[in-house]
């Protein structure tokens, strides 16, 4: 057990020390691919957190991050708020919608909980719709320079915003870790190893799994924020059916329930893309045959997989 | 109503005579053509291409008409001695993938400029990262946004008009000929918004009015239920749609009319890549429609649209030459042509050598002022407004007679004008 | 327009809308009820089913009507025999897992859209319908002579759209037949109540399975070669199908066929009656609302008794 500890101690952070050490490496191009793989893994590991632990799948969580991404974006751009209180309004943003969906979702379960998120998750992508006077609708809008300083740092900046997109991994990666061995964690895994043991035991199911949405959520949401900050744009399409199901492709690629799943699945999926679409314009196909490829030969996904075969001790 | 103002007369000259020459280089033999360059690497232009996603139709022929005209200004010399190649990367029509290949373009492909983009919140998403990279971003969107102030100094729309100036050209035509009780029926987002908002206003300003505005969620595929929301007095309808279900839409506009419609005048948005002739919608004789360019070359056809329609390989009827089936995007593709050559314009009058020009590029585009008729410039002549990064030019309007756009009204450009609501050239480089 | 002839207009959409729908969604209730996992590439064999009625039609080129009646026929075949193939080499290799399902069909529905484009190319093409009339609607006023009838201005149908929500309701009562009356129909619903208890009673549940994937993407396919000449065939088309299948699935309690119809009836007419009284994107807002509070207050669905 002891020296499980270690290695995970060892892994997590080589890869954290790892992903700080690649800026001076890389060349341009993928430096800025990976501050935004980071950003986008904070979003799909805000996702795990809820289908990895607590055995809940959304089909909704697009509507958490546009909450971060537009409640920064709204904040800043049309009430002139800084960008760290912008930030921080997306984030409590996320929070809210997410302790209201996940206040009506949680009486359902199953499907039907994947279908409500999914309906809600559409009605909060046709409000930004709606709304367009303030959030001109599917175009979107521009975050200007002048307003994405961070205390003096200019996000635009190549290298403070890998800073800041590292900062946002780290804090939300650790915290998640922290969460997992906290008490309140060990529950959430005893909830979906066993609901009726942890009712039994006395535990409020529905709270913890409520706290376990609205975290989830804020996580996902602090993503959004972030995102907007770091590449100046706020629009719709992040609200969309297709923001849903990224995640949970990225976590179901990486590994469902396992702590660096959701950043490989993100690499793995960003690449993916980025180099197939490089030597073929049918880079789509050669997605889709990956994705077949990977369920019918890594069905735990790729650290799952790992975690099978070598790595046992892995979380 | 403001006219562009040239900051810097010096080089106006010298672009007007580059813009109308170049067909001299094209006598010179090949291996002669590029040896004037101090280098002899190609120029190179990121093409920003819809080829998944929703717009994917209209990138197919962006791609045909971008792949035209850089063939052409290759046998004409290419760019101050040297070829021009077009660096295509996908975008999906996701402003998240778009912004992404922006930066690919500027990092890894070490592209001279960025183009091409159609849709706006591709444009909108792209643009930030290509104000940060100082990658100077030509889009053939259409939209408002560069005009608006939205976007950068880096980034320029010389080769269309925007939604704006189209619309308003648009309502003394519709008030004097058509009826001054409309019925606005628009995709409920921002392009849609645009027309909403422009249009009412310029109908005003004519003395007409809107009677009731009719937003459809974008994502609709059935589109009967709305039309008992068109008020019985309306005399005209003003209809613009975009997407896959547009054919849909003007079919039960049809079908819900049937023989005792209003008049009705469209934006060829609505009918974009789509057969006039197709099932259907023969109840669009006698209806009329917005051109951004005429796709049925017209009795009177210029010899610069002749040509146009040569080189990009579309026949007479604005579909392919090759596969009669396949209509063109013929009234915003031109955009990608003209462009192209604004990009060439600028690039010989800046003395463009390396990405370190690229300030200059910035500056000589925006001292451009006119753009004559020309192979260059088949759609019409145009004034470009270095302060806000716009372009306006003549609009048309055509009439279905036996299933075929008649043109029946060519806008002048000061019907187009509007005051500036932005002066880029204020910004630093 | 005057509220009832609006009124009637709006139910009349909504039943074409209803008709297509209901065929989609039973065609996922199948898969859904009796293999347990989530198809994600439902939408797109509902696409192909629309590209491959164009096809079609455009191959017999000069004869429409019997172009679009051979479509009928054999497109859904082609389709389900696709969707059979897909079950065999993927779906059962992966033991049906509900996951890695999801991952496997969204790759699918990668594979399906990708390579429509490049074959049929991004355009929305038209199919001509077989008849197509235009049938103006009476509508009563009271007058001081009593009630009498007149013509509103707008108010009518198409004969083609009458036949689709006639022509829907016959292939869902043959489907109810199917599954009640025939051997096969019991062998799927034993399948469906216990798996084991089925392959112990020498069911092979194995072919039922690739059967019963091939029967949903059938239908699918087929509602999409009745909904083409009213629509277009275009390589995105199937989101929207696929997500409001899914609704009506859920709502009708799973695997319940007249639950899944009678739910496709509610989403179809709602969606069309709401729009009524508000404005366009506010109703579809509402109506998205309306629906998933349905589902809060009501997890089992409207029909259904069982849970999953």
């Amino acid at each position: 057990m002891r020296r499980d500890v270690q290695k995970n101690l060892l892994l997590h952070g080589g890869v954290l020390v790892a992903l700080f050490a690649l800026q001076f490496v890389l060349p341009a191009y993928h430096h800025g691919n990976v501050a935004r793989i980071m950003v986008l893994a904070t979003y799909a590991m805000g996702y795990n957190l809820l289908f990895g632990y607590v055995d809940l799948l959304s089909l909704g969580h697009a509507v958490f991050f546009a909450a971060g991404l537009y409640g920064m974006g709204i904040a800043v751009s049309h009430l002139g708020v800084s960008a760290p209180l912008g930030l921080m309004i997306g984030v409590l943003a996320g929070g809210v919608v997410g302790a209201i969906i996940g206040a009506l979702a949680l009486r359902t379960e199953g499907v039907a909980f994947m279908i409500v998120t999914l309906m809600f998750a559409q009605a909060g992508y046709l409000i930004i719709l709606y709304f367009g006077e303030i959030t001109r609708g599917d175009e979107g809008f521009v975050i200007q320079q002048v307003d994405r300083l961070f205390f003096g740092g200019d996000l635009s900046d190549p290298f403070i915003r890998y800073y800041a997109a590292f900062t946002v991994f780290c804090i939300s990666f650790l915290s998640i870790l922290a969460l997992l061995h906290s008490p309140f964690g060990k529950t959430l895994i005893a909830i979906r190893e066993n609901q009726e043991r942890a009712v039994m035991l006395g535990y409020n199911v529905m709270r913890f799994k409520l706290l376990a949405v609205i975290f989830s959520a804020a996580l996902s949401a602090l993503a959004g924020a972030t995102y907007g900050l770091l590449f100046g744009y706020v629009g719709a399409s992040f609200a969309s059916v297709q923001y849903s199901i990224f995640p949970l492709l990225w976590v179901l690629l990486g590994g469902a329930g396992t702590a660096l799943g959701p950043l490989v699945g993100v690499f793995f999926m960003f690449y993916l893309i980025d180099i197939s679409s490089g030597m073929t314009t049918a880079y789509m196909l050669v997605a889709g045959v990956v994705l077949v490829g990977l369920t019918l030969f890594a069905p735990q996904g790729l650290m799952g997989e790992i975690r099978r075969r070598f790595w046992r001790w892995l979380p | 109503m403001t006219k562009p103002k040239t900051t810097q007369t010096t080089r106006r000259g010298a672009l007007k005579t580059l813009a109308l020459g170049g067909g001299a280089a094209a006598t010179l033999p090949l291996w002669a053509r590029y040896t004037s360059a101090q280098t002899a690497a190609p120029v190179k232009v990121g093409f920003q291409v819809h080829r998944t996603g929703i717009g994917a139709a209209y990138g197919r022929w962006y791609d045909r008409t971008t792949t035209a005209a850089a063939a052409l200004i290759n046998e004409q010399g290419g760019i101050n001695g040297r070829p021009i190649e077009i660096v295509a990367e996908d975008d999906g029509t996701d402003p998240k993938r778009g912004a992404e290949v922006v930066e690919k373009f500027v990092s890894q492909h070490q592209c001279d400029v960025g183009f091409g983009t159609l849709f706006s919140h591709v444009v909108i998403g792209s643009a930030p990262r290509a104000g940060e990279l100082k990658l100077p971003y030509f889009v053939v969107s259409e939209g408002h946004h560069v005009a608006s102030g939205m976007l950068n100094r880096y980034t320029l729309q010389p080769g269309i008009t925007d939604v704006k100036s189209q619309v308003q050209a648009m309502a003394p035509f519709v008030a004097e000929n058509l009826g001054k009780k409309v019925t606005m029926i628009f995709p409920d987002f921002a392009f849609g918004h645009d027309h909403r908002d422009f249009f009412t206003a310029a109908i005003e300003a004519q003395g007409g009015e809107v009677l009731e505005h009719i937003a459809i969620p974008p994502t609709e595929t059935s589109f009967t239920k709305y039309f008992p929301k068109i008020p019985r007095d309306t005399e005209v309808i003003y209809h613009v749609m975009v997407g896959p279900a547009v054919l849909t839409f003007v079919k039960e506009l049809g079908e819900f009319f049937g023989p005792s419609r209003p008049e009705i005048f469209g934006f060829i948005d609505s009918l974009e890549a789509v057969d006039i002739a197709s099932p259907g919608l023969e109840f669009l004789d006698g209806t009329y429609f917005w051109e951004g360019n005429p796709r049925y070359a017209q009795d009177n056809q210029s010899d610069y649209d002749a040509f146009f329609r040569a080189r990009v390989g579309v026949d007479a009827n604005g579909a392919s030459i090759s596969d009669p089936k396949d209509v063109s995007t013929y009234a915003h593709m031109f955009g990608c042509w003209e462009t192209l050559h604004v990009i060439k314009a600028g690039m010989e009058a800046a003395g463009y050598q390396s990405a370190a020009d690229r300030g200059k590029l910035i500056e000589a585009v925006e001292a451009i002022e006119e753009m004559p008729h020309s192979n260059a410039y088949p759609q019409g002549a145009k004034i470009f407004n270095g302060k806000t990064h716009q372009v306006f030019g003549h609009q048309y309007i055509s009439k279905v007679v036996d299933g075929k756009l008649l043109l029946v009204h060519t806008t002048s450009i000061e019907d187009t004008l509007y005051p500036d609501e932005v002066d880029y050239t204020t910004q630093p480089l | 327009m005057d509220f009832g002839p609006y009124l009637m207009l709006a139910t009349l959409e909504g039943a074409v809308t209803a008709a297509v729908l209901a065929l989609t969604a039973s065609g996922l209730a199948l898969v859904f009820g009796i293999m347990r996992v989530v198809n994600v590439a439902h939408g797109e064999f509902f696409m192909l089913g629309a590209v491959l009625a164009w096809w079609v039609t455009d191959l017999m080129g000069a004869t429409p009507v019997l172009g679009f009646a051979i479509a009928l026929v054999v497109v859904p075949l082609m389709v389900a025999a696709l969707a059979t193939f897909a079950d065999m080499t993927i779906l059962k290799r992966i033991n049906y897992d509900p996951e890695r399902t999801i991952v496997a069909t969204i790759g699918i529905l990668y594979i399906l859209q990708q390579v429509t484009l490049m074959t049929y190319g991004p355009d929305a093409r038209p199919v001509t319908a077989p008849f197509n009339t235009r049938l103006a609607l009476p509508w009563f006023e009271r007058t001081e002579d009593g009630i009498s009838l007149y013509w509103p201005w707008g108010l009518s149908i198409t004969s083609y759209k009458l036949a689709v929500i006639g022509a829907a309701g016959g292939v869902l009562l043959g489907l109810w037949a199917v599954m009640k009356r025939s051997r096969l129909g019991l062998m799927m619903r034993a399948t469906e109540q216990d798996r084991e208890m089925a392959l112990a009673f020498g069911i092979p549940v194995e072919r039922i399975y690739a059967l019963v994937f091939g029967m949903g993407a059938g239908l699918a396919a087929l509602a999409a070669v009745l909904v083409v000449p009213i629509q277009q065939a275009h390589y995105l088309m199937g989101g929207d199908p696929l997500l409001l299948s899914f609704i009506v699935v859920i709502i009708g309690g799973l695997g319940s066929l007249p639950g899944t119809v009678l739910a496709a009836l509610l989403i179809g007419l709602s969606d069309g009656i709401i729009s009524v009284f508000f404005s366009p994107t506010l109703a579809k807002i509402l109506a998205t609302l309306l629906v998933a509070m349905l589902l809060v207050f009501r997890p089992q669905g409207m029909f259904g008794e069982r849970r999953l």
